[in-house]
């Protein structure tokens, strides 16, 4: 993992001052809301509908055990207990006072982490595959380009006034676990003639305009890296735009000029760029990247992994959803599940987040990662400790053998705390999970990603969700739209559209049809449900969404 | 209504009729003009050491006192549904 340098600790620390000095302005007076809100902003401290909430940023989604002990403290010290897991790789804090987050900052410091660029319009929390490092399926670890982009962005002069906020996220693997085409710069490290470089994909988002991001140049060597992404984002700062909130972001900067105009205005602006960087960038990536080394895997591992396997079916099924390969032999990535039925996608509560470090600590190398699929990951776990895992899981309510399936849904907080909610998301998320619960049916359902977003803003990544569900506000009711067919992986796919909407009492209900109807119509169990759907197409699926447009079609 | 959240809290507030501010919904002053509407409104601007981001929230009266007419400022009178946080917490 990378530790901070001297300059990374006297930089947090002198921003968390900073942040004390100007709260304490607020509450004697001498600074307006109007003044003290970009200051708030920038430190990730919003104003949510019951209380303020503070953002902070897991870098590229990679968490030491000492930090998750920490974020537990926090979470009981200054808040209720628990923190929620984001779409982004973040932690939020839903119930802090104002008067405490500088000390909630200062803790923060303590254990190299912080809350700057959580929010505004700049460049946000760097993403990454959540498996890096470990990935069987991986080119090379995506975080040591995280981190040179992330040292690259804090506090980048230029850059801390774009049109609006700017997302990247980096994948090593093609598999790209960081849906890198839903981000204003997606990069995808490739090889490419022995020399490591990335794909750069621009454009990208979810929100009231979804795109998919288009491939703005197919190899960039990792030396040409950051003048290459300095030039992007510069020529986005001039021609994105400034008077329209809703077309700020660079998606429609490209969509407006094309993409052809946008490559040359970059390829024209980075040689300038090229020639202020001089190697000292390389330096850098090359320190960085010593301390992402893997750690000193454990010969070992696999143990007596196989007979517990096969005697204990219960512990077969978790291994079998919850596991996927690693690097090393006899060693697997565990997800853990934030998603268990009932309960609220994403949160932790401090007890479960001690458990997830001690567990860490004892069996993984130390380290955990938060996936945009608000799952916690042990990256590095030797097969033979599944087991005493398995069982401290279980004990903790962190046991649920449901990744990738139909209860392990994405959610945005949505109205039950976000200020720009137009509906609540949670509890749909909880009810619908609930319900496939009783139904025993999620094994036979298979891989299924639902999302759900409680407002157009898409924090919830419904766009691509194999169903994807958008909380709206009609006439003053909860109406909920299902969006059918998207994608979030290296073909990434928009959703599409299947009729009206539904109210908040009839969407679980017709979620349950979409599956039957999805059970009724696949080619055997080995057919997901989006290959059905592809299969297919919508037609099957709006028959049993809505049953009564096919009477009225039959009537007439 | 006129609504706020508290500066230090960020608890949802409501202007009550003797000008303070209130935490409970049903104790807030239903205001039944423009005018006076728009009036406290620049009121509880300039009391921005006390509250953040006021704004006028349609109402209409009930039985225990206003009630409102958007679902959201209802979520905001009682607090998230899936924990028993906020005001509920008190109730």
């Amino acid at each position: 993992m990378y530790r901070y340098s001297q300059f990374d600790r006297a930089f947090v620390r002198s921003r968390a001052a900073q942040f004390r000095a100007q709260v304490a302005r607020r509450l004697d007076g001498s600074l307006t809301e109007d003044e003290f809100k970009p200051l708030r902003l920038m430190n990730g401290l919003y104003l949510q509908l019951h209380a303020y909430m503070l953002r902070v940023a897991i870098p590229y989604g990679t968490l030491s055990a000492d930090q998750m002990r920490q974020l537990a403290m926090i979470a009981e010290r200054w808040d209720k207990g628990y923190g929620h897991f984001t779409t982004r790789q973040n932690i939020q804090f839903n119930w802090p006072k104002l008067a405490d987050v500088p000390d909630i900052l200062d803790a923060l410091a303590d254990v190299e982490m912080h809350a700057i660029q959580t929010s505004g319009n700049t460049i946000r929390n760097v993403t990454a595959d959540p498996f890096a490092g470990a990935a069987a399926d991986e080119v090379a670890d995506p975080r040591p380009v995280a981190e040179l982009i992330r040292q690259w962005s804090t506090d980048h002069p230029e850059f801390q006034f774009l049109p609006r906020k700017f997302k990247l996220a980096v994948t090593g693997s093609p598999e790209d676990r960081a849906v890198t085409a839903a981000h204003d710069i997606g990069l995808r490290l490739v090889q490419q003639g022995g020399d490591l470089g990335a794909r750069v994909l621009v454009g990208g988002g979810l929100g009231r305009t979804p795109m998919i991001g288009k491939v703005l140049r197919d190899f960039v060597p990792l030396a040409d890296l950051l003048p290459y992404l300095e030039a992007i984002v510069a020529i986005y700062n001039l021609l994105g735009r400034r008077d329209n909130k809703y077309k700020a972001r660079i998606k429609i900067t490209v969509h407006e000029h094309g993409l052809e105009e946008i490559r040359d205005l970059v390829e024209a602006e980075f040689p300038a760029r090229k020639a202020l960087f001089n190697g000292i960038d390389q330096q850098m990536l090359a320190a960085i990247t010593a301390q992402f080394a893997p750690p000193a895997f454990d010969p070992e591992a696999e143990g007596n992994f196989r007979a517990w396997y096969h005697a204990d079916p219960a512990f077969r099924a978790f291994v079998d959803t919850n596991t996927a390969p690693h690097r090393a032999p006899g060693y697997t990535i565990l997800t853990v599940s934030l998603k268990a039925p009932g309960e609220t996608p994403g949160d932790a509560t401090a007890d479960q987040m001690r458990v997830l470090a001690d567990l860490a600590e004892r069996y993984g190398h130390g380290e955990l990662r938060i996936s945009h699929e608000q799952n916690v990951i042990l990256p590095h776990v030797p097969r033979r400790h599944l087991r005493a895992i398995h069982a401290a899981l279980s004990d903790a309510g962190l046991a649920s053998a449901n990744v990738g399936l139909v209860s392990d849904i994405i959610a945005c907080p949505g109205m039950d705390y976000c200020s720009l909610a137009t509906a609540r998301s949670i509890p749909v998320a909880q009810q619908i999970a609930t319900r496939f619960e009783e139904l025993k049916l999620e094994h036979d359902i298979g891989p299924l990603k639902i999302k759900i977003s409680g407002c157009i803003n898409a924090c919830g990544h419904h766009h691509v969700g194999h169903i994807g569900i958008l909380g709206l506000d009609r006439a003053g009711v909860e109406n909920y739209q299902i969006t059918l067919g998207g994608d979030g992986g290296p073909d990434a796919v928009i959703g599409e559209r299947a009729g009206p909407g539904f109210a908040y009492d009839e969407i679980v209900d017709a979620v349950e049809r979409l599956v039957h109807a999805y059970l009724a119509h696949r080619d055997g169990p080995s057919e997901a449900f989006l290959d059905t759907y592809r299969r297919l197409g919508a037609a099957p699926f709006k028959a049993a969404l809505h049953p009564e447009d096919k009477g009225r079609a039959n009537a007439a | 209504m006129l609504t706020a959240n508290d500066l230090l809290l960020g608890d949802a507030v409501w202007l009550a009729p003797d000008g303070s501010w209130t935490r409970q919904m049903s104790d807030a002053l239903l205001i039944e003009d423009p005018g006076s509407a728009d009036l406290h409104l620049l009121d509880a601007e300039a009391r921005g050491h006390e509250v953040v981001g006021p704004y006028l929230a349609d109402a209409h009266p009930g039985a225990q006192g206003p009630e409102p007419s958007h679902f959201r400022e209802a979520f905001r009178g009682r607090g998230p549904s899936n924990r028993p946080h906020g005001k509920q917490e008190i109730a």
